[in-house]
């Protein structure tokens, strides 16, 4: 059972989609103006991980491996259509917000990332979870970025205000900075400084050593 | 994987049960929730008529609301009511795309920035007891990244704003987003777009704040800070369909009893 405990907690901070495999980001930056969106992202991101893989798992043996990728896109895009529909259905405001970002999960890396690293290898069952794990994980890097933005950016959480704004006849001056996407890269960027001082074993070694600029005897 | 996966029968097999099953999936899903998201698409567009319009009321259901507006189809171009489309179904949004039912303007009038115009526009109507209480005229226009779709409400005298709120941009949050933003949008009522007797537009936004001893203060509202495109857009947008390509026509006529 721990197995499947590691594999359902392991992405959230250990091996965190975003943090170390540095993949999905462009999406982590668009939809974080608010933690309401956020928070429906992480659930159709949840979703369509857990559910690909889930699919991709159970049909790994009858793949044939020279249009892998095209039936894994297959699947995933059409778990991307129904999460879409099903959104604008019966959540239609958050749906509006989201927009073309819903669509855009086809392109997630993290998606087809498990399907191909884990689903591919792994029965249906273990392949779900790890759907599952990389989902939040994604969406833990999502509710974070957002809690920021939201914050700073517009004073409130999940659209309650917390620091008045100076627009509504409040105090606090709005950072605008917050709510553009280049924000998120500075609180992506502190996210992955905060797992990696705890959690050293991240930490990549250098590539290179910078070599110093002039020879000891010249000085 | 055995190797067999890799022969051309099989994977022209799985390439098609694959496409069949995520097909039917897909249309399934698509066609049963169709019902679900008209009726949503309706709930939000007649949301932010009544929106526009100060019409909300929390302790009543939207469709109670809107009850008690009229739609109508106005021809732009001799400014009266038209039954040549069914106000029901019609969408000028679409229209606006068909050759036969829309025009391309000229650059030279298109201060708007909306290169196509449909022919005909929905209007609704808020009467009691036969008295033109408040028009509601859907509006739209170039921002700085979208167009911003919108409504313009107007009282019975078809010069005094009610109100104006958009239900869809893309403009960048916090700066040309603001157009959102109840506070600013609270200018809007009260504001003339006429002057007394002319058919000539004269409300839009200034730079800065709006100085409220100057004459023309009742045809102004304070720009968005930041914002100057989306500025400039909402005042064009304004411009232009409160103008002679827009419903200046309409709302000639409508004055004059004789639509």
């Amino acid at each position: 059972m721990s197995e499947t405990r590691d594999i359902l907690t392991g992405p959230i901070v250990k091996n965190n989609p975003i943090a170390l495999q540095i993949l999905g980001v462009c999406s982590a930056l668009a939809v974080t103006t608010n933690m309401n969106t956020a928070f429906v992202m992480t659930l159709a991101v949840i979703s369509v991980t857990a559910f690909s893989n889930m699919f991709v798992s159970m049909i790994r043996n009858h793949i044939p491996s020279s249009i892998r990728i095209i039936c894994q896109m297959v699947i995933i895009a059409s778990l991307v259509i129904v999460v879409d529909q099903i959104l604008k259905a019966v959540a239609y405001d958050v749906s509006k917000q989201l927009s073309v970002f819903v669509g855009l999960i086809i392109t997630n890396c993290i998606v087809m990332g498990r399907a191909e690293a884990f689903a591919m290898k792994n029965p249906p069952g273990i392949s779900f979870m790890d759907g599952i794990g990389n989902g939040l994980g994604y969406g833990a890097v999502l509710m974070f970025v957002a809690f920021f933005r939201e914050l700073f950016g517009s004073g409130s959480l999940f659209g309650i205000e917390i620091l008045p704004l100076v627009t509504n006849g409040g105090w606090y001056q709005a950072n605008g900075m917050m709510l553009l996407p280049p924000s998120a890269f500075f609180i992506i960027g502190g996210f992955i400084w905060i797992i990696r001082a705890y959690d050293k074993k991240q930490v990549e070694a250098p590539e290179f050593i910078m070599a110093p600029n002039s020879k000891k005897g010249a000085v | 994987m055995s190797a067999n996966n890799d022969t051309i029968s099989k994977t022209i097999t799985v390439t098609v049960l694959l496409c069949v099953v995520c097909s039917v999936i897909v249309s399934a899903a698509a066609v049963l929730l169709k019902p679900q998201q008209i009726a949503n698409k309706e709930l939000d567009r007649k949301t932010n008529i009544l929106a526009a319009a100060g019409l909300m009321d929390s302790s009543k259901s939207v469709d109670e609301l809107f009850s008690q507006i009229t739609t109508k189809v106005v021809d732009l171009e001799t400014g009266k009511f038209t039954d040549a489309v069914d106000a029901a179904t019609f969408d000028a949004r679409k229209a606006s795309k068909d050759p036969a039912l829309s025009s391309k303007l000229d650059r030279k009038d298109d201060i708007a920035s909306i290169k196509r115009q449909a022919k005909y526009q929905t209007v609704y109507l808020v009467e009691s007891e036969g008295e033109l209480e408040k028009v509601i005229l859907p509006v739209h226009g170039y921002g700085l990244w979208s167009t911003l779709y919108g409504f313009l409400a107007l009282e019975g005298d078809l010069n005094t704003v009610v109100g104006l709120g958009f239900y869809s941009h893309a403009e960048t949050p916090g700066l040309g987003g603001e157009v959102d933003n109840p506070l600013w949008k609270s200018q809007w009522p009260g504001k003339k777009v006429y002057a007394d007797g002319a058919m000539e537009p004269l409300l839009g936004l200034i730079k800065g704040k709006v100085n409220p001893d100057a004459a023309n203060a009742a045809h102004q509202i304070d720009g968005l800070s930041g914002a100057t495109l989306t500025s400039d857009g909402v005042s064009r947008m304004v411009k232009f369909w409160m103008g002679e390509n827009g419903y200046a026509p309409f709302l000639t006529n409508l004055k004059a009893g004789g639509v």
